[in-house]
């Protein structure tokens, strides 16, 4: 065992020196190596956060939510409706929401503003998300003014300002009192934006959305679910949209990767000759270039994702933010919370580091099962 | 101690190229004494020391070392007795560009599965031996005929052979570097190396330290003795 370690530690102290003899050659190699390892984790990590976001942001939502349709159209649905709903066997708690957006043409952004029940504003103040406090440079103490559904002007007092787990919900947020909700836009105390149903068996979930359905035909039942599958498919397809226009710089490292592992220079073969004339085995010249690939590819690997987690999670996905984020005026300047998938990260390894191993591998053989005496001529 | 028998190489067999490169060659090689295989080029000398040195095989014949039939081993074995037997000097030296003169010594060994710090504490030792101890840490490009030469001798003694194989190990020295040659060859004798040469040289197959010279000619011996 110990004869074959140091066999081992031999052959990869000489694939080092290999290496570091082609300097320019395997720096160019692992350069764009990284760079496409790099665009590729970058985009795979930043949809597998989002989709994590998109989970956290989903955890605390309530089971159903129920609208009302009209025309095709959501309005505002009657508070009553609460009652008839209660009334289902297997509702655990019913809410009345108030959300709506807001345009603010100082900045010509879109605010969220909620009213929180259970975060007690009071009527006169907000609280404010921190991308909201940045575009309008505002702290807690000061005011910001909001036109009413009549065209009068409100003032509110900044209470404070907030962060929450995901930035994604809480950068365009204003809380705000029920009172001034309605100030602000017109409702009526017998209409809320949606309902928030909590159910007390999820697995009965479809059967009482089917049930909301039949007793008020003019709503529509939103379950978590759905929107969960519909933020998947939204970033899946952006990741694809992105992972398509990355799709030739992988096909040109492909080719040239290919190229590069699986030709042999006259200079590397004459090597190969004089190895296998001193007394190198056929298995050590492989094992010599095996070591030579995984060395190459898994540094370009890891090199790669590294910049990509600092891309994505430090940076915020700074080179490629507008595709896959969407657009907004009001961009929440959040960091998203670092997660990565295993498996994603293994698939990366098996389409990077074994193919181009492989490919590094099978010339060599092919090279050095000749017979030696070449290197005599 | 080596015997070919009827030994025959064809290249390129059965190809409108084909070429015969030694006719049916029978030779015995003796342990401990220098042997030079002489001729001009294109003679099959440079063919037979691959033969013998385990580096291809013959199309027909039969080759003994050590009484034992070398020609039908497998790949694995015969490279077995070439890291462990042979130790070639070649006559475009051979070394590997890019890393140092004692890596370059010290490859043989790599193999064998022994401490890096041992198989470099003998390469230095053997560097002191022959005078080219300040030269180890040079780059391989960067040595001079006489120093490359020197490495590839180091290179060639790094698994302790026991029998030392050159082709035209003169080509490439003028005569003071080509007697200076010859003398480390004397040592290596004194040893107990066995030797086998090819060179057309006369400093090389004139010298005192040759037994035996062997004429070979289109891939013929002509004579034998000295």
């Amino acid at each position: 065992m110990r004869k074959w370690i140091e066999r081992h530690r031999n052959i990869l102290d000489f694939t080092l020196s290999s290496l570091l003899r082609r300097k320019r050659k395997n720096a160019a190699l692992v350069s764009v190596y990284t760079l496409i390892v790099f665009l590729l984790a970058s985009v795979l990590f930043f949809a597998s956060a989002l989709r994590e976001e998109a989970s956290i942001l989903l955890k605390e939502a309530p089971e159903m939510i129920v609208q009302k349709l009209v025309a095709g159209r959501q309005e505002p649905i009657p508070v009553a409706y609460m009652e008839r709903i209660r009334a289902i066997r297997g509702v655990s708690s019913i809410k009345a929401r108030l959300w709506g957006y807001y345009y603010d043409p100082v900045v010509g952004a879109n605010y969220t503003l909620m009213v929180a029940d259970d975060l007690d504003v009071a009527p006169g103040s907000i609280s404010v998300g921190e991308g909201v406090s940045r575009v309008r440079l505002a702290s807690p103490g000061e005011t910001l003014e909001f036109r009413t559904y009549q065209g009068a002007t409100i003032e509110l007092e900044i209470k404070k300002t907030f962060s929450s787990e995901s930035g994604l919900v809480s950068s365009d947020l204003v809380l705000i009192s029920e009172d001034d909700f309605r100030k602000i836009f017109g409702t009526s105390e017998q209409y809320a934006t949606d309902l928030a149903v909590r159910v007390r068996n999820p697995k009965e979930l479809p059967t009482i959305a089917l049930k909301v359905a039949e007793i008020l035909p003019d709503t529509r039942q939103i379950l978590r679910e759905e929107i969960l599958r519909t933020y998947d498919a939204i970033f899946n397809w952006r990741g694809g949209i992105l992972l398509a226009i990355l799709f030739g710089a992988v096909l040109a490292f492909i080719i040239f990767a290919w190229d590069k592992a699986s030709g042999l220079s006259v200079e590397e073969k004459r090597e190969i000759g004089i190895l296998k004339a001193i007394g190198w085995e056929t298995s050590d010249i492989i094992r010599m270039k095996f070591w030579e690939g995984l060395v190459v590819s898994l540094s370009s690997l890891l090199m790669g994702l590294v910049l990509a987690y600092v891309h994505v999670f430090f940076t915020s996905f700074m080179l490629f933010e507008p595709v896959l984020k969407g657009w907004a005026v009001l961009y929440p300047a959040f960091k998203i919370t670092p997660f990565i998938d295993g498996a994603q990260v293994a698939s990366l390894f098996f389409l990077t580091v074994v193919p181009y191993t492989v490919a590094t591998i099978i010339p060599c053989w092919r090279a050095a099962i000749v017979d030696p005496d070449s290197v005599m001529r | 101690m080596i015997e070919l028998r009827d030994v025959r190489k064809v290249f390129n067999s059965g190809k409108p190229n084909e070429f015969t490169a030694v006719h049916g060659i029978s030779l015995s090689i003796e342990a401990g004494k220098a042997t030079v295989l002489k001729g001009p080029s294109g003679s099959g000398k440079t063919t037979l020391l691959s033969l013998i040195g385990c580096m291809a095989r013959p199309t027909t014949g039969r080759i003994m070392l050590f009484d034992r039939e070398i020609t039908s081993l497998p790949e694995r074995f015969l490279t077995e007795i070439r890291r462990n037997t042979f130790g070639f000097i070649f006559q475009q030296f051979n070394l590997i560009k890019g890393i140092t003169a004692l890596e370059n010594a010290m490859l043989p060994a790599y193999p064998l599965g022994e401490r890096f710090s041992s198989i470099k504490k003998r390469g230095l030792h053997l560097f002191e031996l022959f005078n080219i101890a300040p030269k180890a840490y040079s780059k391989a490009e960067w040595l001079s005929g006489g120093e490359a030469q020197r490495v590839t001798i180091v290179r060639a003694l790094m698994n302790n052979p026991s029998v030392i194989i050159a082709d035209e190990p003169t080509a490439h020295l003028d005569t003071k570097l080509s007697l200076e040659f010859m003398d480390i060859l004397k040592k290596l004798k004194e040893d107990g190396k066995t030797l086998l040469l090819a060179s057309h040289d006369p400093l090389v197959y004139e010298s005192s330290v040759v037994d035996r010279v062997v004429k070979v000619r289109d891939g013929r011996i002509e004579g034998a003795g000295k």
